[in-house]
């Protein structure tokens, strides 16, 4: 697994440059990774969806979809386009410190 | 250890792609397959345009969209003895089945589904010789249908797109 340096430490990621370790990740690490992918700042609404997806990962083991957002997360889809624009399940996962989610749907 | 942070790329540079389905088949086993194609193509940021046309119509007939059947008749991967998959009964069972087995995985049901895809922003197009055929009306139609189109007026929307016949 490569390394890389994210605002100033070093983290562990894959190829694509996703987190690979869950526990690399913190909030602060986030707004590095949102600035990144030119996601300026975390609003709220964002932090609701990082949120989400840390804590259902926990307990999933895997990356939660989009719809899987909506329908258990109650975050509609139509704010997931707002918040993170053209490529939400790719860019929440990848400012969350996640891998891409694996389902389909 | 480089200097440049490893960042993915999501192509948001890239030049925009299209994507279109046409979906001709009313029975459950053929309406999924468009429906989650399109689903991944949405995700990714493509324009994604889905026509609907003869039994596909039935996919977004408010009566029939959440009654979709499927049969085993004719269907030798459902490995069922081709002799009794016309038994009176079959199609029903083979299709709670399917249902059931969809639910386990969280695919939501035809309606929910299409309304999820309309959240992401896919364009939902009606044939106007099937709606002609079927005699419907716009209220007989899902709710939020972009418009119903005739071949040449569906050909110029696609216009530079990748289209997928279901």
């Amino acid at each position: 697994m490569p390394a890389t340096t994210i605002g100033g430490r070093e983290v562990h990621v894959d190829d694509e440059g996703f987190l690979t370790e869950y526990d690399e990740w913190d909030e602060d690490l986030a707004k590095e990774l949102a600035a990144n992918i030119g996601i300026p700042e975390l609003t709220e609404d964002h932090w609701k969806v990082i949120t989400f997806l840390r804590a259902d990962y926990k307990e999933q083991g895997e990356t939660a979809t989009l719809r899987r957002v909506s329908a258990v997360g109650g975050i509609p889809t139509k704010s997931l386009f707002q918040l993170f624009p053209k490529k939400p399940a790719r860019k929440m996962s990848y400012v969350a410190g996640l891998p891409k989610p694996a389902g389909c749907i | 250890m480089t200097d440049a942070p490893i960042v993915p790329d999501f192509g948001d540079d890239e030049e925009d792609r299209k994507i279109s389905f046409v979906c001709s088949k009313g029975s459950l086993d053929m309406a999924y397959p468009g429906l989650i194609m399109a689903s991944g193509a949405l995700e990714l940021g493509i324009e994604t345009h889905i026509f609907f046309t003869f039994w596909g119509m039935d996919m977004i007939n408010k009566k029939t969209m959440g009654k979709l059947k499927f049969s085993p008749v004719g269907n030798p991967a459902t490995h069922m003895p081709a002799a009794l998959a016309p038994f009176p009964g079959m199609t029903t069972m083979a299709t709670k089945q399917m249902n059931k087995q969809l639910e386990d995985l969280d695919i939501p049901d035809i309606p929910t589904f299409l309304e999820h895809l309309q959240d992401m922003g896919c364009h939902l197009w009606a044939c106007k010789m099937s709606v002609d055929m079927f005699k419907l009306t716009e209220d007989d139609m899902i709710d939020g249908l972009d418009g119903v189109l005739n071949v040449g007026e569906f050909m110029e929307i696609i216009e530079g797109a990748q289209t997928m016949f279901i």
